[in-house]
């Protein structure tokens, strides 16, 4: 087993296109790590100096991971994260 | 009740409880029912602060011309308000949103100016921006960074609640201009200082997600992270789900955003019961399903209400 990461379609062109990779680690910034290691630039588009970059939101099995402990989230096999564009609501 | 006119009757919406939906007697959800407002949602609650603030601040007079972003609901309170105080309004609205939405605009006396589908609520708001730019003496309320939003929640939805539960111990709410969880949220936090503040995020399909730049992003000026306890972003899929299952165990007919909010409310429900905690969660019932009819969202099998879904604006 594995943790999936899914990929919104602007980044995919780090992936090959692919939908979902899957990675390892403990934290999230290890598993942000692993996926480097095999999709170069990946990383860069995620985090800053600052942590998790403005726009960019991540989420541990749908719940947003700066309410759980941003980069240093724990996660484990059988997890989904999936990384998504921070938009505007809708109804409003 | 008896009201001096229909501006005056916006808000004291009923909390019905949940019965069938409630794990346990311990476990209780609750749902405002934000849908028997005037124009049939939540937004007549901010529509009439963020107008009345203009009016005070003397940026509003007779004859003005009000700018909105919106993806239908907030057009629509301020159509009903523009029209009984005589302003002019123009909306500023994704091409992906329901039909349902545009007649309603159109039959309140709305312009109504698309922006594209790609990006969804995003692009509404940077087409509105630049409008606003080339039209000085049109008056943009502006939804997303006006404090009239959440000071709108603050002062009516949140007190309500809190008047008719003062048990609560979770509010879950739909995010999108953010203006109803800063606003509930602010207020139930200086009376019951344990309260959970939980956002139900909608999570749309790749149309609406596909063509955003990471870099350009959007979250909305009133958006305060601190007001929060969590966040969870709900798939289409599961808002689906959850809207039928509300009409079918509780007979309530509500928009597909309520369900969204109802998947977050029995997530934190699970939990408690898990932690063998007592809670009464409230979640916000936004609006009717009426303006979602022709989505197809209440026909046939699931999977294909969400196909029929999908690249559209459903919150």
């Amino acid at each position: 087993m594995a943790i999936e990461i899914r990929i919104p379609t602007i980044l995919r062109t780090y992936t090959g296109g692919a939908k979902a990779v899957d990675g390892t680690g403990a934290t999230l910034e290890e598993l942000i790590g692993d996926l480097e290691s095999r999709h170069p630039g990946l990383r860069d588009r995620l985090v800053d100096d600052s942590g998790l970059r403005r726009f960019v939101n991540v989420y541990l099995n749908d719940e947003d991971v700066r309410f759980l402990g941003g980069l240093s989230t724990p996660v484990a096999d059988g997890d989904t994260v999936t990384v998504l564009p921070a938009v505007a609501g809708g109804a409003r | 009740m008896r009201f001096d006119s229909l501006i005056d009757s916006v808000g004291r919406t009923p909390l019905v409880g949940l019965p069938r939906l409630s794990p346990s007697d311990d476990v209780r959800i609750w749902a405002k029912l934000e849908d028997r407002n005037p124009t049939g949602s939540i937004k007549d609650r901010p529509a009439l602060w963020m107008v009345e603030q203009a009016e005070k601040d003397g940026l509003l007079t007779p004859g003005c011309t009000i700018l909105e972003p919106t993806s239908g609901n907030t057009g629509i309170s301020l159509a009903m308000s523009a029209r009984l105080k005589g302003y002019k309004l123009i909306c500023v609205m994704p091409e992906n949103t329901s039909e349902e939405r545009r007649q309603l605009l159109r039959m309140w006396g709305a312009e109504i100016i698309s922006s594209p589908a790609a990006g969804g609520s995003n692009e509404a708001v940077r087409v509105a921006k630049g409008l606003a730019a080339e039209h000085p003496d049109w008056v943009m309320l502006y939804q997303y960074g006006n404090p009239a939003n959440w000071r709108s929640h603050y002062e009516s939805t949140g007190p309500e609640i809190f008047a008719d539960l003062p048990t609560v111990t979770h509010f879950v709410a739909g995010l999108g201009t953010t203006g109803t969880l800063m606003g509930v949220g602010r207020y139930l936090r200086e009376k019951v200082p344990d309260i959970k503040i939980v956002a139900a995020e909608p999570r749309y399909g790749e149309l609406v997600y596909g063509l955003r730049n990471v870099d350009e992003g959007f979250v909305p000026e009133l958006y305060d992270a601190s007001v929060l306890t969590t966040r969870f972003s709900v798939t289409s899929a599961d808002a689906l789900r959850r809207t039928r299952e509300l009409l079918a165990t509780e007979g309530i007919f509500a928009g597909i955003s309520t369900g969204c909010a109802l998947h977050a409310a029995l997530g934190m429900a699970r939990k408690a019961v898990q932690e063998g905690e007592r809670a009464d969660i409230v979640f916000i019932v936004a609006d009717g399903g009426w303006k979602y009819l022709s989505t197809g969202a209440y026909e046939g099998t699931l999977d294909e209400a969400e196909d029929r879904l999908e690249g559209q604006l459903w919150a």
